[in-house]
């Protein structure tokens, strides 16, 4: 994954706002980076340019070799759902379907059989340990639980890259290792790892920080 | 998992926030079938009685009134009778039955008679010789077109089939006679009957009606036309025409076709069924326009609301990788099935109000149409889908970042 010169500004009440200026990148495959700064630094605006879900004002932004905003929007939207997973800071499960249904979510929009859904949604459920919520609403579910849900979900195609927003911003902290934990172990089977965090023992989990300020890139630590 | 599911779910789950649009929909789609439903009831019975009173447009001579024609129907003039052929072989819409005659007078055991001419199919089951026959088309659907409708009027069934078994078999050397032709005469079933120097046999007698037919004496046309040494003429053809092309026109377009000849109609009945079923059709057309604007309306603001209030789900599901036609597609399934379970819930409903209200407010039986389903499903999918079309596309366009607030 690259990023070269990218910056992105947009107007907010009538006033020019750049979340990320010159900023250029280049994240390694299998990588585990945890992305820091003061809140506006533009952290979510790199997250949202990475995940081919915001598009750059100027620079452009390469996955696997490929212009990611030279697709179509719907080329796109297929790139993401086969190489990028999002984690969210408020999980964003569909409050109406069971935790099955959740993660099924992907592997519908990959259009695979729904046998081969329930199957595959079920093991991911059982490694995240869920396996007995499975018919459970996200309501009726702990928030941590809630949390591992998403990351089952996230699992569910098979992603190269997983997009984390604040992960544990909204979790206890023994609910929050379980869930770095996870992450971690994700980033051990090769998948790389991209979190925005304000939590230093977060990040600290992490094989590298940068920190954002003002919408540059500084590296900080390994 | 899949589209339907998905949709199946998350209607169920808001299942209140839809009750509005439902019920707008579903009441609109009720009021037009159930009015649908009278109004072809009503249509049938007002045709049948239509036909009972026989025909409504006359094609006569010249020089004769219709009040002549009604009180012995006996002139000098006539008119050839290639007239019948050229009515038959135009384009004019609405003609349902022609039945053209020549009548003669008669005088028996020194009692005046009416001898008329007929084509025996053309006096009763004309519409059949000419649809049969295939040179005359006519609309499916007319106030003179009466299909059998079960449980409606229906005229006595003995004199029915008397009628058209005998007529089926009318020979140049039959005839039928009027009920007081038989009294006077003391003729029944089966007697010979000498008519102007040729003696016929007597098929049937015809049951009690109270017009000038029980004094009439009816037998082949060309029989007629042969004793009276008139040659091929007639003085009179009968038709039942279809309401709506009589207040179209049709007078006006036969006596462009036979400019020698006088084409009168009896109004009085013919508007009041036009007037009536102008009504019923302006009625059904006011509710539809009210269904479109109210029930689109309200599924249009119902699927915008729930658009607004999905932004983060559309979001979700965009970054999971759904693509915009996934999107829309979730939210047109919805007002497909919207406007399925409007369409069908509707005309349940309408059938039922209709058979209900129709005897008391029309005065007639009305039975469930099961075509009108298809109407109900139709319109109702239609107008959900119209409706839905612009907040759905807007979900499509919607920008996921701008959903996604937190991140």
């Amino acid at each position: 994954m690259r990023l070269e010169a990218v910056s992105k500004s947009y107007l907010h009440r009538g006033r020019m706002v750049t979340a990320l200026d010159d900023a250029s990148l280049e994240i390694a495959a299998g990588d585990f980076v945890a992305v820091v700064g003061p809140s506006g630094s533009g952290k979510s605006t790199l997250l949202l340019v990475l995940g081919g879900m915001l598009s750059p004002s100027t620079g452009q932004v390469f996955l696997n070799g490929r212009s990611l905003y030279d697709l179509s929007p719907n080329a796109r939207a297929d790139m993401r759902r086969k190489k990028i997973g999002f984690v969210f800071q408020t999980f964003n499960l569909v409050p109406y379907l069971t935790a099955l249904e959740n993660v099924q979510i992907p592997l519908f929009l990959a259009g695979l059989d729904e046998a081969i859904q329930e199957q595959r949604a079920t093991a991911l459920l059982e490694r995240v340990g869920l396996g007995d919520r499975l018919d459970h609403k996200p309501p009726e579910l702990s928030i941590g639980q809630q949390q591992r849900v998403a990351l089952a979900r996230v699992l569910a195609n098979d992603p190269e890259i997983i997009l984390a927003d604040e992960p544990t911003g909204n979790l206890d902290p023994e609910t929050g290792q379980q869930i770095l934990d996870l992450l971690a172990e994700m980033n051990r089977e090769g998948r790389t790892v991209v979190m925005v965090t304000h939590d230093p023992r977060a990040a600290a989990r992490a094989k590298r920080t940068l920190r954002l300020q003002a919408g540059r890139i500084t590296p900080t630590t390994n | 998992m899949h589209l339907r599911k998905l949709v199946w779910r998350e209607m169920f789950e808001r299942k209140n926030q839809l009750a509005t649009s439902f019920l707008a929909i579903l009441l609109g789609i009720a009021v037009v079938v159930s009015i649908k439903n009278i109004t072809f009831y009503s249509e049938k019975a007002v045709a049948r009685q239509l036909d009972a009173l026989g025909a409504n447009v006359l094609v006569l001579p010249k020089s004769v009134s219709l009040e002549d024609y009604y009180s012995a129907d006996m002139q000098n003039d006539e008119f050839p009778e290639e007239y019948v052929q050229r009515l038959a072989l135009s384009d004019l819409q609405g003609l349902d039955n022609l039945s053209p005659k020549l009548s003669v007078p008669v005088k028996l055991k020194d009692r005046g008679f009416t001898l008329t001419g007929i084509l025996p199919k053309s006096e009763f089951q004309a519409k059949a010789m000419w649809a049969g026959a295939g040179i005359f088309s006519r609309p499916a659907e007319g106030c003179g077109t009466v299909a059998d409708v079960p449980g409606a009027f229906r005229p006595e069934a003995k004199e029915t089939l008397v009628r058209q078994r005998v007529i089926e078999d009318l020979s140049d050397a039959e005839v039928l006679i009027g009920a007081d032709v038989a009294a006077i005469l003391g003729t029944k079933e089966g007697d010979g009957l000498d008519v102007l120097g040729r003696t016929f046999t007597v098929t049937a007698v015809l049951p009690q009606t109270g017009t000038v037919d029980d004094s009439r004496i009816f037998a082949h046309l060309h029989a007629v036309q042969e004793l009276a040494g008139k040659g091929p003429v007639i003085n009179a053809i009968e038709i039942v025409g279809c309401c709506k092309e009589i207040s179209g026109g049709l007078v006006q377009k036969i006596n462009k076709l036979l400019p020698d000849a006088k084409v009168v109609t009896v109004t009085q009945v013919v508007d009041t069924q036009v007037k009536t079923n102008g009504m019923m059709a302006r009625l059904s057309l006011i509710f539809l326009a009210i269904i479109v604007l109210v029930g689109g309306a309200s599924i249009a603001n119902y699927m915008y609301a729930n658009v607004f209030e999905r932004r983060r789900e559309i979001g979700t599901l965009m970054a999971l990788g759904a693509g915009s036609a996934v999107i829309l597609k979730m939210f047109l399934l919805k007002a497909l099935l919207l406007g399925l379970a409007g369409g069908i819930g509707g005309y349940v409903l309408g059938t039922v109000l209709a058979v209900a209200l129709g005897p008391r407010l029309a005065g007639i039986p009305v039975l469930p149409m099961p075509v009108l389903v298809l109407w109900a499903i139709g319109i109702s999918v239609a107008i959900a889908l119209a409706a839905s079309y612009l907040p759905a596309r807007r979900a499509a366009r919607l920008d996921p970042c701008a959903t996604l607030q937190e991140m």
